[in-house]
């Protein structure tokens, strides 16, 4: 371990950060509460920021701090996807937490302290950081879910993922544990190394995979460790949970690919079909039971399961088209998530959300552009062309087939269709349906803002994908030989 | 050949959606709903008079991909913006921008809440159907085939009839369905074809008879919810009887079209050994459609169904004379689906003259209108004389190449589809007695005859139906060269050696 002048401009992105936060603390304490919306402005300077030291670092394949920190293309990919969630998060949480009477100046601290344990996690070589990144998340969203102080539902489900969290992560690191005991190490690049070697003790090493597997499995909500998601996605305030629904998750597929597609891919013959079945039933749990739903949060987070599902497929095989096809469907449904989110949390109903389905009848008549924006998520998120959601599939079954495993490639086209039916209820309740009165949209510029970016990118990945395709395969190409 | 210097095709399709956006504006100006309207109508106007462009420009001897336009798209799969037409699709393309100004001037007085919305959605959704017959990338193709979806879906759902939910649903769930199942193909055959989405390089191929089976079923599926065949017509009479009047048109004369397109452009030269083999399938399917798409006509009391169940009928002669491989088949079936595409729009319409002033489609509220409306009572029997298979009107041209390719292929089989007409001429002409003739029964409605509009709108069609009733050369000419390829791909002989 060595504090070179290397490993410090390598992890610059992350030291901003965590300054910022901690200077977004001390400000907290003396901006008056009217101008605590300063705090957000200055938020959002520090992503740009980051995001621009980021995009200085691009291009280099960076061991830090004796491997247990690696810059690349691939971790400064999901960064730089993370810094943009991020930012249309705070365009969208400025005026929604005024309402909800939330407006705190941690919210900001907490989020870019989330944001920098996604950071460590995406970036980490290392077994132990990675679970200190997971950990430095958890911790902040544990707390941004329960921000409702006086709602029980959101205080309940703050309770509910910290308890589950904590067993999860306790579960991850026993499975650390068993790997370490196993090889003796726990970087990834050693991990590998051992894996790959034909006398490795191969029931440790098993035993350790399934476990950080169950830890992985529940951050990205896939069947059967999704059901705090529900519950959690439908409690949080609906800003966290949309950056949540985006970036958390994003964030945990980048170190999932890292850890199976490295460390693991030596025994891949041992995890395929685990990987198959855990894809075939979240497809099936988030498309079938989210039908049943009447409350949009809670049916974007089964949608959110079922959309895990599909990405995980992209796991199988090692190679371009199965990675390329996991990072564009993460980077498409970054942006179509945040967007359906951003247009539930401005429908206010009597002073508060109006999160049911019934609340979006008739917004085409009273809110037209809200409507389409709307429209262009529910379709994206369904898979329709022209907009980046059906690219995404496109790509994900593009790598099954390729893989050979074309009967799980019709199975998920086979939820696609079952899937498209609840997304269509949406539209259907928005422009076939008679107006409710009661139900006001209430969007601030900063929050048309983050619409049109979230719509406008969505829309972007399906007509001209060009740039972000070329953009995703160059961050590919340190990671895939 | 170029328009203002941007090649015809691209053209074509991104004129329409430009001048959607143009409409945009007219949102905030109240009162507006004429200019838009007027706006609208000119401009299906220049893009059908342009498109005519493609008939003085194409080369009518070569059955090769013209006015091609082909750039990288997509980096990653090596997906193209290819464009490029031959006769069958210079065909199909000018009827859908032949159908469109029809569309606006039927939709003049039938649409009136949200008219800039629905002028623009039906200004899209013309772009995006020039595009699904010019594509030549697969990926592309599918883009506009899947696309077409969403505003067809609002045209029926937002300006339809009472039970729009469940029709529209029921709608956009099939063909969803169906048409995914044609994405696993094309996603295989990317990797069976040589890692290329070009269709004309996918054509060239020969594939081994395991895939082909497996990739002609699932795009049959696709295919035949389009057309749609026997058992998957069931989406059809909803979705047209909540349509509105412009949305059945473009239903009936230019979406069902598209899935016989896709046998002829896709199935065939593709899968020629499994088209040969699954053909006594589609030849059930095709009779069972023909047989049962009538006899359900013939029990209809909305007059929406009736012509949606005639549709289920004509539409099995289509895919009959596809798949009987012979020239007057195939041309036959060509034809069939412009004969159908210009009888049916314009029944539909008919119809909807009728809708605008009565707000009744059942049978049992008419009666004797020939004494209200005679001018429109002519058009009306102008119409389904054709649409029954009348000689010297159109639809007998295209029936009558079916049959006879039939019946040089099967004999029995002929015999069965001739059933077709016969069955045609009884529930049209049951159409005619309960509607035009009987007794006038005046309403509280007043029924004036065909305003100016309206007038517009038969007319051209009655037009066609004259001229390729009389004089079908012209229009055989566009396809000759298209089809002798097409049947060379199918038997696996040199083009020419199958002509005539």
């Amino acid at each position: 371990m060595s504090f070179s002048a290397v490993n410090i401009l390598g992890t610059m992105p992350e030291i901003y950060l965590t300054f910022f936060g901690c200077i977004l603390l001390i400000l907290e304490t003396m901006v008056p509460k009217e101008k605590r919306s300063w705090l957000a402005y200055f938020t959002i300077i520090a992503l740009v920021f980051a995001m621009l030291a980021s995009i200085g670092l691009n291009g280099k394949g960076l061991p830090l701090y004796s491997g247990l920190y690696i810059i690349d293309p691939f971790s400064n990919f999901f960064k730089i996807t993370i810094y943009a969630a991020g930012i249309i998060t705070v365009l969208l949480s400025l005026p929604y937490l005024e309402q909800e009477d939330i407006h705190f100046g941690e919210y900001y601290a907490f989020l870019l302290f989330a944001i920098v344990g996604m950071m460590v996690m995406v970036s980490s070589g290392d077994l132990i950081t990675l679970f200190l990144g997971i950990e430095l998340m958890s911790l902040c969203f544990y707390v941004l879910v329960g921000l409702k102080r006086e709602d029980t539902r959101s205080v309940e489900a703050a309770f509910k993922y910290f308890l589950l969290g904590a067993f999860s992560s306790a579960i991850f690191l026993f499975g650390i544990s068993f790997l370490y005991g196993a090889s003796g190490t726990e970087t990834i690049s050693g991990l590998a190394n051992f894996i790959n070697n034909p006398g490795a003790l191969k029931p440790m090493v098993i035993g350790g995979m399934i476990l950080t597997l169950v830890g992985f499995t529940f951050k990205v909500s896939a069947v059967p460790f999704h059901m705090w998601t529900p519950d959690v996605y439908e409690g949080a305030p609906t800003v966290v949970t949309g950056f949540m629904a985006a970036a958390a998750k994003i964030a945990a597929f980048g170190v999932f690919l890292r850890v199976f597609w490295v460390a693991f891919s030596g025994n891949r013959h041992d995890w395929d079909l685990l990987i198959i079945l855990i894809s075939i039933l979240s497809m099936a749990v988030g498309n079938l039971v989210a039908i049943l739903q009447t409350n949009l949060k809670r049916m974007l987070a089964y949608s959110s399961i079922g959309h895990a599902g599909y990405a995980l497929m992209g796991l199988l095989l090692p190679n371009r088209e199965s990675l390329f096809a996991l990072l564009f469907y993460a980077f498409t449904y970054v942006f179509m998530t945040l967007g359906a989110f951003g247009v539930i949390l401005m429908m206010r109903k009597k002073g508060v959300e109006g999160e049911e389905i019934s609340d979006f009848t008739g917004l085409h008549k009273s809110h037209p552009v809200a409507a389409f924006a709307m429209l262009i998520f529910m379709f994206s998120l369904a898979g329709i062309p022209p907009f980046g959601g059906f690219l995404a599939k496109f790509y994900i079954f593009f790598a099954v087939i390729h893989a050979g495993y074309t009967w799980l490639a019709v199975l998920g086209v086979l939820f696609a269709a079952i899937g498209a039916y609840y997304y269509i209820k949406i539209v259907m309740a928005m422009y076939m349906k008679d107006p409710q009165e009661n139900v006001v949209f209430h969007s601030t510029p900063m929050g048309r803002l983050a619409l049109l970016v979230t719509a406008g990118t969505t829309m972007l990945l399906g007509i001209y994908p060009a740039p972000f395709v070329t953009y995703i395969k160059s961050s590919l190409a340190l990671f895939v030989p | 050949m170029t328009f203002l210097t941007v090649p015809i095709l691209t053209f074509l399709i991104f004129f329409p959606m430009a001048g959607a956006l143009l409409l945009l504006p007219f949102r905030a100006i109240p009162g507006s709903e004429k200019t838009v309207r007027i706006l609208a109508l000119v401009l299906t106007c220049v893009e059908f008079l342009i498109s005519l462009d493609l008939i003085l420009g194409m080369n009518q001897t070569s059955y090769r991909m013209q006015f091609t336009e082909d750039h990288p798209w997509i980096p990653f799969a090596n997906i193209h913006y290819s464009l490029g037409v031959d006769g069958i699709s210079i065909v199909l393309i000018i009827m859908t921008t032949f159908l469109l100004p029809m569309c606006v001037l039927t939709s003049w007085k039938g649409i009136s809440t949200r008219v800039v919305e629905f002028m623009m959605t039906l200004l899209i959704l013309e772009g995006i159907m020039v595009g699904v017959f010019a594509a030549t990338d697969f990926v592309l193709f599918y883009v506009f085939w899947e696309s077409m979806l969403i505003p067809m879906y609002l045209i029926i759902g937002v300006w339809g009839g009472p039970n729009r939910l469940y029709a529209t649903i029921k709608f956009f769930l099939y063909t969803l369905a169906g048409s995914l199942l044609l994405l696993l193909v094309i996603i295989s055959l990317y990797f069976v074809g040589g890692h290329t989405f070009n269709i004309v390089r996918l054509m060239g191929q020969h594939y081994s008879m395991l895939f082909q089976e497996f990739a002609f079923v699932a795009m049959f599926v696709a295919f035949a919810v389009k057309v749609p065949m026997f058992p998957f017509h069931t989406w059809l009479p909803d979705a047209h009887v909540e349509a509105p009047t412009a949305g059945s048109v473009i239903l009936a004369s230019v979406m069902l079209k598209m899935g016989a397109y896709g046998f002829l452009r896709f199935s065939l030269p593709m899968f020629p050994d499994a088209s040969h083999f699954f053909t006594p399938l589609i030849f059930g399917l095709s009779l069972a459609g023909i047989i049962w798409g009538a006899l359900m006509a013939m029990a209809q009391e909305d007059m929406k169904k009736l012509i949606a169940y005639s549709s289920v009928s004509h539409m099995g002669i289509v895919t009959l004379g596809i798949f009987v491989f012979n020239y007057q088949g195939m041309e036959g079936a060509l034809m069939g689906m412009v004969n159908h595409g210009v009888t049916t729009g314009a029944l539909f319409l008919c119809v909807g003259v009728l809708y605008d002033r009565t707000h009744s489609r059942l049978l049992s509220d008419y009666g004797g209108i020939a004494k209200a409306m005679p001018v429109f009572s002519t058009m009306f029997m102008i119409f389904s004389m054709s649409s029954l298979g009348l000689p010297g009107l159109n639809s007998f041209i295209g029936e009558f190449l079916v049959l006879l390719g039939t019946f040089r292929q099967h004999s029995a089989l002929a015999v069965l589809a001739t059933t077709v007409i016969i069955l045609a001429a009884l529930y049209m002409l049951y159409l005619l007695t309960r509607v035009i003739w009987g007794i006038y029964s005046p309403r509280e409605w007043s029924l004036p005859d065909l305003n100016r509009l309206e007038w517009a709108s038969l007319m051209p069609l009655a037009a066609m139906v004259f001229w390729i009733g009389i004089e079908p050369n012209p229009f055989l000419g566009l396809l000759h060269a298209s089809v002798s390829h097409l049947i060379g791909q199918v038997q696996g002989v040199a083009p020419l050696a199958s002509l005539r």
